[in-house]
């Protein structure tokens, strides 16, 4: 009696073992790669409705982030500065610049600037800026290096491991408190390591890694 | 046939990449929420958006007539049964004038170093890109400013003859082409300012018997 099959079929099994395992594969890495937030988050720059350009204002102008954001170490929030903050400096300098237009009708109605916000933690997380620049932790970890940014974009992931990568080892990412706002700082000192552990030691910086601490 | 597939295959990983791209790379899109959850929940966020309230924000002003007993930056204090209501009701420290409505000649708080180090801290921030860290108006926005914001220089006998009453005033409310900061500094950072100002006063104009006799010798005096 002949073969109904060919010789060749005795591979087939392998062939769609082997393919199926390549496909899965790819399906997992995509979706690893594609549907976390370092893909879906990391990156988002939308357009503002006034061109702001943060590198312009901190390395040209040398104004400090609290200039602007004045509460961040106050407060839990972040503010976004009201036009009148701009006004300080733009009833005068580029007094009649169009890119200026809405700042100044917006200063003389009192209709807020729709500035889109970027970061945005869900609401069932507690985040505090004053707590973490107050010990030392510089706006550049969690939002890039903003002062070179002419239009700001979210930098880091934001997810649950990139907060906790933070809260296990904080000695590797704090920094003198009044360098806070400097964002590009480097340790000059070899000895600042251990001068970074006596502060976490010495000053009790305790970072909370139980579930509570962030969503309370 | 294999090698078929295997075109295939890595055709279909560029055209994924070239489509979706890289990890951080900018895009103008909102982000996508596969699984939205409970992430985004009918609260009120400060500086948040408000559709029920006709200027469209979350944030509302203190009604008319009413002074605010505190504020949020010390919830602990304000809603305590202990809260000292000094600060709040002291005239000569909330608008830096005497009952007569005379500009005080004094500071109507303790001097202290504590108070100087603020004083420092705020004014590097928010004074010192118009009248510079020494105070003498050239700050870095002359660089880019018309002739008409020509920040004061206050280390002339001018504003060393003014009275402690008048900066504060100046401060809170502006003068001239220059705003107010009353929305940015408390009644006592403002107060803190106004003493490091007296102190780059001095400093300009500091002779060798302002520094105590056991420093001389650092600076070789
Ligand atoms: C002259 C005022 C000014 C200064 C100084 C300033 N900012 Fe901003 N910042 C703004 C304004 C206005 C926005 C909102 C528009 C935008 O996103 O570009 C903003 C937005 C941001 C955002 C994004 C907020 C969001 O929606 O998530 C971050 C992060 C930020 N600033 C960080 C900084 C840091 C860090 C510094 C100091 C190095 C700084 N800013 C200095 C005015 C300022
Ligand atoms: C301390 C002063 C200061 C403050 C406060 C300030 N700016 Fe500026 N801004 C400047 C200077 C200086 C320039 C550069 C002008 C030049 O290039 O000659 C500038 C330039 C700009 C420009 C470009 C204008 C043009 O025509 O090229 C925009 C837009 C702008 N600022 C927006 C803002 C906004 C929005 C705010 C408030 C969040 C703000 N600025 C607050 C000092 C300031
Ligand atoms: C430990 C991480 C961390 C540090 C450090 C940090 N931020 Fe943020 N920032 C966040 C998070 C998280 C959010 C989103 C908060 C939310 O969901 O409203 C945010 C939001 C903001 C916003 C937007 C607020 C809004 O409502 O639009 C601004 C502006 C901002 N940060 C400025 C700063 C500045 C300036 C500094 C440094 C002085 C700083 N941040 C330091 C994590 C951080
Ligand atoms: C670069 C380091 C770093 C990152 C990133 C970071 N944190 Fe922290 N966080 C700290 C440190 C340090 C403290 C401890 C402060 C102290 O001991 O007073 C802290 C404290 C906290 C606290 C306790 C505040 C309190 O009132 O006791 C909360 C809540 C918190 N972080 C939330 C977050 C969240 C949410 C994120 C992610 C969006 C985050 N942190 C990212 C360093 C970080
Ligand atoms: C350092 C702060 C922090 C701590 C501690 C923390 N979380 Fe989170 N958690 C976050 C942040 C930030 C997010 C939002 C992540 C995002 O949006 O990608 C989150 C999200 C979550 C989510 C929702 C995930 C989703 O995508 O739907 C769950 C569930 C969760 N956390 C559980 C926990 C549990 C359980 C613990 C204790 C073991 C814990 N968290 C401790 C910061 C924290
Ligand atoms: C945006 C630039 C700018 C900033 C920031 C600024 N000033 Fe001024 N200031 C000016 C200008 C311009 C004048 C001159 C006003 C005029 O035309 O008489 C002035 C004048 C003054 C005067 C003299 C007022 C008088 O009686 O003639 C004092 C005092 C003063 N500023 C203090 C401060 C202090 C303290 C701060 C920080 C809280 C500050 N300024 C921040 C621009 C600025």
């Amino acid at each position: 009696m002949s073969n109904i099959f060919p010789e060749v079929a005795n591979k087939v099994p392998r062939w769609i073992l082997f393919g199926l395992t390549l496909k899965v594969l790819a399906i997992i890495a995509g979706l690893y790669y594609y549907f976390t937030p370092s893909y879906t988050r990391a990156g988002y720059q939308p357009v503002q409705p006034v061109s702001f350009d943060h590198s312009l204002h901190v390395k040209q102008v040398g104004l400090d982030c609290r200039y602007c954001h004045t509460f961040v170490d106050r407060s839990e929030h972040s503010t976004v500065p009201s036009s009148n903050t701009c006004m300080n400096c733009h009833s005068v300098v580029k007094a009649d610049s169009d890119k200026l237009a809405l700042v100044r009708e917006s200063y003389q109605t009192g209709e807020s600037i729709e500035w889109v916000k970027i970061h945005d933690t869900p609401d069932y997380v507690y985040f505090n800026h004053a707590v973490h620049v107050n010990r030392g932790v510089s706006c550049v970890h969690c939002h890039g290096q903003v002062d070179e940014m002419e239009e700001v974009y979210h930098a880091k992931s934001f997810t649950m491991n990139f907060c906790l990568d933070c809260h296990r080892n904080p000695e590797e990412f704090i920094r003198p408190v009044d360098k806070v706002y400097d964002l590009q700082w480097e340790p000059e000192d070899p000895e600042w390591e251990e001068q970074a552990q006596a502060f976490v030691h010495d000053w009790k910086v305790m970072p909370p890694e139980s579930c509570s601490g962030c969503h309370r | 046939m294999n090698r078929i597939i295997t075109v295939v295959y890595i055709f279909l990983i560029i055209l994924v990449v070239s489509v979706l791209g890289f990890r951080g790379s900018k895009s103008r899109k909102e982000p996508l929420y596969l699984f939205p959850d409970m992430d985004r929940q009918a609260r009120y966020e400060p500086q948040g958006e408000n559709p029920f309230f006709e200027d469209k924000m979350d944030d509302r002003l203190p009604p008319q007539n009413t002074i605010a007993r505190g504020n949020a930056l010390d919830r602990a204090g304000v809603f305590s049964s202990g809260f000292d209501a000094t600060e709040l009701t002291d005239v000569a420290f909330n608008t830096g004038r005497d009952e007569a409505g005379e500009f005080l000649k004094e500071l109507p708080i303790e001097v202290n170093h504590e108070l100087m180090e603020l004083g420092r801290e705020r004014y590097d921030i928010f004074c010192a890109v118009c009248h510079d860290e020494t105070g003498d108006g050239n700050g870095a926005v002359k660089n880019f400013a018309p002739p008409t914001l020509s920040s004061a220089n206050l280390l002339t006998q001018l504003y060393i003859d003014q009275s402690e009453g008048e900066i504060y005033n100046t401060i809170s409310y502006g003068k001239n082409t220059m705003m107010g900061y009353a929305d940015k500094l408390s009644p006592k950072e403002r107060w803190a300012v106004v003493l490091y100002v007296r102190a780059l006063q001095r400093a300009a104009n500091a002779t060798a018997d302002d520094i105590p006799e056991a420093k001389r010798g650092e600076l070789g005096l």
